[in-house]
């Protein structure tokens, strides 16, 4: 579903992003990507949007690849990812249903299933008492949800989320997870950025860590250490599971 | 339709940065407008001053009307003649009368020769031709005399043509001091939405699904404050008509180019600015 293959990103000003990056992402898997601030979990979800191009190698997101696709393609790809920020970007100047029905409209769907998917999108979210507040008048885990809305609401194959609880306190990063993990169990991929090492320590699932733009620690490729297949010393440049003679995950 | 919806709630959203909006598209137009009423008005003085160049050749007493209306038969076939009249002496003493009534009993009869004068067609005024059309009248025996004012052509000839390079020139460096400060307003209203926008392109929008909306938006501010700035030329012209000095207006022609070209302006402004934008997100 997504694949990279040697992908490099180096820009101009601030020199090397991401360097020798292969992987696969599989249907329905729930990623985290992780690493300290600058190692290059925006850039690289970046790559996944097509927002940016990889200055070396290729990436493949559902078939389309970053070097050969047009503008045109890299639209009519994001119809099916779904995209939610740190600072949620809603428009404050509409309800939460305008909000999420926005991404209906630019798609060009049909008018007359507007309001049911928006009305199931808000649900699904626990939201659908609150379709005609603005966001001002709604707290910051409910925007997020509002957020998490509109990225579900033309049905995509994989949510990409960049820091998605950065910005909400524990109880409502507990929330916006589990409904992350709720999307996840109902078939979505879900590929989330964050460095909540908590987060990401009391969940199963497979992790993707970076540092100075490389790939420092892949679940799904090694075992954390620890687990007597790898050195119990831990990951060189890993936050994770520290080269230190601590037992992993007790940092 | 989606986009004429989005266009307006922009405006909406954002009232006082539209308003600024055409206000500077206004003004930049009513500036360039009114330089070009100006240059418009400059434009027909000297028209009607150059209509008044004549060739008259005078013709010597006694000559019979026979040779006379032969040469203006003659005279008229040139291809740079627009018209030929005979002013006899009866009537050069009447014009002369009633032209310069102070002096009317100063004249008297046969003081004044008979003469034949050559209109040249208008694009033809320029001092060669005069010159050339003179010499050729004058090449008839019965014409004593021709005059036309050669110093008067020859500066009148260097007026227009210093009128006409100055006024082009100004006009252009007008045009596009509005087309600046008019691309400098789209992009700031472009610039004003740049969240808009980016959540438009994360969501799958297609740049021209994007770019719409910004069309029909530079489109009215631009229609709007063309209105706007001939709405202020026509006041300013009728003060002027009304207080100083006689002038005259666009035609109706003019009037839809002018407006034409500040929908296109506005057009054109924000393909440029919303283009520039989406290349760089």
């Amino acid at each position: 579903m997504i694949r990279l293959h040697h992908v490099a990103k180096e820009y101009p000003r601030t020199g090397v992003a991401l360097s020798h990056l292969t992987f696969q992402i599989k249907k329905g898997e729930f990623v985290f990507l992780t690493g300290p601030s600058g190692s290059g979990k925006s850039t690289l979800l970046k790559l996944l949007l097509m927002e940016e191009k990889p200055t070396e190698g290729e990436v493949w997101v559902s078939g389309v690849s970053a070097k050969k696709a047009r503008r045109r393609d890299i639209s009519h790809l994001r119809r099916r990812l779904g995209v939610i920020f740190q600072d949620f970007r809603l428009l404050e100047d509409r309800t939460a249903e305008a909000n999420v029905r926005f991404s209906l409209e630019v798609t060009g769907a049909p008018k007359s299933a507007f309001a049911q998917k928006v009305n199931r999108a808000l649900t699904q979210v626990g939201l659908a008492s609150k379709g005609t507040s603005y966001p001002r008048e709604l707290s910051g885990g409910e925007q997020q949800r509002v957020a998490i809305a509109r990225a579900l609401v033309n049905d995509p194959f994989v949510i990409l989320a960049d820091e998605p609880t950065g910005n909400l306190d524990e109880r409502a990063t507990r929330g916006v997870f589990q409904l992350l993990k709720d999307i996840n169990a109902s078939g979505t991929a879900v590929v989330m950025a964050t460095h909540d090492l908590d987060l990401v320590r009391n969940s199963n699932y497979r992790v993707i860590e970076l540092n100075h733009g490389r790939v420092v620690y892949d679940s799904a490729e090694t075992p954390p250490p620890g687990t007597g297949m790898t050195p119990p010393g831990g990951l060189p440049g890993s936050l994770l599971f520290p080269a230190s003679d601590k037992p992993a995950g007790t940092n | 339709m989606l986009a004429f919806r989005e266009a307006l709630i922009a405006s909406k959203r954002a009232p006082l940065l539209s308003a600024l909006g055409v206000l500077t598209i206004a003004f930049s137009l009513f500036a360039f407008g009114l330089f070009s009423l100006v240059a418009l008005n400059i434009k027909h003085s000297l028209q009607q001053v150059e209509e008044r160049v004549e060739i008259r050749g005078f013709v010597t007493d006694g000559t019979p009307i026979e040779p006379i209306a032969a040469a203006m038969k003659d005279i008229s076939a040139f291809p740079e003649v627009a018209k030929v009249d005979f002013v006899s002496q009866e009537q050069a003493l009447a014009r002369a009368r009633k032209e310069l009534s102070e002096f009317k009993d100063v004249f008297e009869e046969d003081v004044l020769p008979g003469s034949i004068e050559v209109h040249l067609r208008a694009g033809l005024r320029n001092p060669g031709t005069v010159r050339d059309v003179a010499n050729r009248v004058g090449r008839y025996d019965f014409v004593d005399d021709v005059r036309y004012g050669e110093e008067w052509v020859d500066k009148l000839y260097r007026l227009r043509n210093i009128a006409t390079v100055a006024g082009t020139g100004l006009g252009l460096a007008f045009a596009l001091v509005a087309i600046i400060i008019i691309g400098a307003t789209i992009r700031m209203a472009v610039l004003h939405r740049a969240k808009e926008i980016s959540i438009m392109k994360y969501v799958g929008a297609t740049d021209g699904f994007i770019r719409l909306p910004f069309l029909i938006d530079g489109l009215m501010r631009g229609v709007v404050g063309g209105l706007l700035a001939l709405l202020l030329i026509w006041f300013a012209n009728r003060t002027i008509n009304r207080y100083f000095l006689q002038t005259i207006f666009f035609d109706r022609k003019t009037i839809a180019i002018g407006i034409v070209s500040g929908a296109l302006i506005g057009v054109i402004g924000s393909m440029y600015a919303v283009g520039r934008h989406l290349r760089r997100i």
